[in-house]
């Protein structure tokens, strides 16, 4: 019987040609004869597309728990399985509505019945929207009480509320898109209110709904506004506030 | 990870008698452990004694022709003065004609087999063209593996907390949208159940508007409000104060306007009527 090759063996083989190498750049754990160096250290995150929206070094204090308790990476985490469950949830949902024509509704009733873990997914992204609300509350709060806002962070702060607006937004425009009494009725409580703008109250509340009151086009307008506007100003802010985090010298503090 | 790091034991065992933390001990081990390896290698070792440094710096004068300069703090090191002082445009054709030419012996790049001018990526940089950071040195570690690893674990728990929440609990779907029929309970998502609660006190455009507007407003001039320049919780208790009355009565709020709110929005007691309230 011919030897088995070790587990080094295999490693090694896998490790050791062109296409591996070509994928993982010099300093990445995966590729042989990475050493735990400084050196090395630095190049992982360095050479890494993702791990590089971090610096090559972060300060100590910063990485206890109790001073940022994850919760802007959390909240980012939300948001990156809030657009997975999303995506998954859209091949089965589409956003009509009207008298003999209730597909949106007809097609939740589906995702939960009969879609194969529609209803598991379906949970993770409302849970998840639910749960991103109030990480992202959290962590402004966190953010105020470390006087995280002071210069140079200041405009990184008000990119942060603008966070947590566009926050709210995607989630109320995703609480319509069931169709169903409990999504009519909580939307046209906000709605009405914003009916309530001065002078250009009508005008505001014609564009929001496509009609005087919610109906089908409503449904229309806000499922492209939840699945592609709103996520797409998010993602732009998000870039900016990550990038300024990197530009006012990392995470703040020590107290 | 496939090269175990090698650690140089008497350093270890040496730094652990002087009473050095297990980390700081590893780490120098470690570091004379790839020191030893470099010289047994015949590679020249990091920072260069001050003699050298001197020594170095005199020759690269001597070559740039006796005009150095003055060593100032952001002036470019030696052997970029050296190599990169400013040429005038005559000098500069010459050198890249030596480079290029050379009777076309130099490689398929162009590149001379025998000559001592290098490629460089350096250039000499005014000093007004420097940013300058003032920053204190901090402490600081590695963001791979430290950091990477706690945002692992986060996420890991997070994404579990998650997913046995959605096993156990299903979303709601009432029945289906209705315009006609107005239910009895009638509830904004909990997030603004706090300006549906203000809206039991206020006018609609007062409630539904300015408020919310003005308290966005706030929070984005928070910054520039607050000129107390101290981060510390005991110099800033007018802000921390303010702040958590803003945070309790918002939270209030949506409490009562989530949980003792029922029918027709009037006043009700949950453990009467029931719990008027959905996620
Ligand atoms: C979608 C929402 C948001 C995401 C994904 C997010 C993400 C992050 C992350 C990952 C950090 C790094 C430090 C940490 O985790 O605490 C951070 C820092 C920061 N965030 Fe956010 N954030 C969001 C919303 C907000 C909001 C609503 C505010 C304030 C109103 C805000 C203000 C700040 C500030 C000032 C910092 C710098 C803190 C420091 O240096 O200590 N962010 N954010």
């Amino acid at each position: 019987m011919p030897k088995l090759p070790t587990y080094d063996d295999v490693k090694g083989n896998v490790q050791d040609n062109v296409i591996w190498k070509s994928i993982f750049r010099p300093g990445s754990i995966y590729r042989k004869g990475y050493r735990d160096t400084s050196r090395d250290r630095a190049l992982a995150s360095m050479n890494n597309v993702l791990y590089h929206l971090h610096p090559v070094k972060v300060k100590r204090h910063g990485l206890k728990l109790t001073y940022t308790y994850c919760l802007g990476g959390l909240s980012f985490f939300m948001f990156i399985l809030l657009t997975v469950t999303g995506i998954f949830l859209m091949f089965f949902y589409t956003p009509a509505a009207g008298a003999g024509t209730e597909v949106a509704y007809l097609n939740m009733r589906e995702i939960s019945a009969s879609v194969t873990f529609g209803q598991l997914v379906r949970n993770l992204h409302r849970w998840g929207a639910h749960a991103m609300v109030f990480t992202v509350f959290l962590h402004m709060a966190r953010v105020f009480y470390h006087g995280a806002y002071k210069p140079p962070r200041e405009f990184n702060w008000v990119v942060g509320v603008i966070l947590l607006v566009l926050t709210l937004l995607l989630s109320f425009t995703g609480y319509l898109l069931p169709w169903d009494q409990l999504a009519l009725w909580a939307v046209t409580v906000g709605t009405n209110m914003m009916g309530f703008t001065p002078v250009f109250g009508d005008q505001v509340q014609f564009v929001l709904l496509g009609g005087m009151e919610i109906g089908p086009d409503t449904l229309l307008r806000w499922y492209v506004l939840h699945v592609l506007f709103i996520p797409f100003v998010t993602v732009i802010f998000l870039a900016v506030h990550f990038w300024r985090i990197r530009k006012d010298g990392g995470i703040s503090g020590p107290l | 990870m496939s090269d175990e790091v090698q650690i140089d034991q008497e350093v270890y065992d040496r730094l652990i008698g002087e009473g050095k933390s297990e980390r700081i001990a590893r780490a120098k081990a470690k570091a004379a452990a790839v020191r030893q390896a470099k010289v047994a290698e015949g590679a020249s070792l990091g920072p260069k004694s001050p003699e050298d440094a001197a020594k170095a710096l005199e020759a690269a004068k001597e070559k740039a022709g006796g005009g150095g300069g003055v060593a100032t703090k952001t002036a470019a090191p030696a052997e970029a003065q050296a190599g990169g002082g400013r040429l005038t445009p005559e000098e500069r054709s010459a050198r890249v004609a030596a480079s290029l030419g050379n009777g076309g012996n130099g490689g398929s790049m162009g590149v001379p087999t025998s000559s001592d001018h290098t490629h460089r990526l350096l250039a000499l940089v005014p000093p007004a063209g420097i940013q300058q950071v003032q920053s204190k040195q901090m402490d600081k570690v590695y963001t791979w593996p430290h950091l990477l690893l706690v945002e692992f674990v986060a996420l890991l728990a997070a994404g579990s907390l998650l997913l046995i929440a959605a096993f156990f609990l299903d979303a709601p779907l009432g029945s289906l949208a209705n315009p006609n029929e107005v239910p009895a309970i009638n509830k904004a998502p909990w997030y603004f159940m706090g300006l549906q609660e203000l809206l039991a006190y206020f006018h609609p455009m007062v409630a539904g508007v300015t408020l919310p507007g003005v308290f966005v407003l706030l929070l984005m001039a928070a910054p520039y409000v607050d000129k107390n320049p101290s981060a510390k919780p005991e110099n800033r208790k007018v802000a921390n104060l303010a702040f958590t009355f803003f945070l309790t009565f918002w939270g209030l709020l949506v409490i009562i306007g989530s949980f003792l709110r029922g029918a027709g929005y009037a006043w009700v007691w949950p453990w009467v009527q029931g719990l008027g309230f959905t996620l």
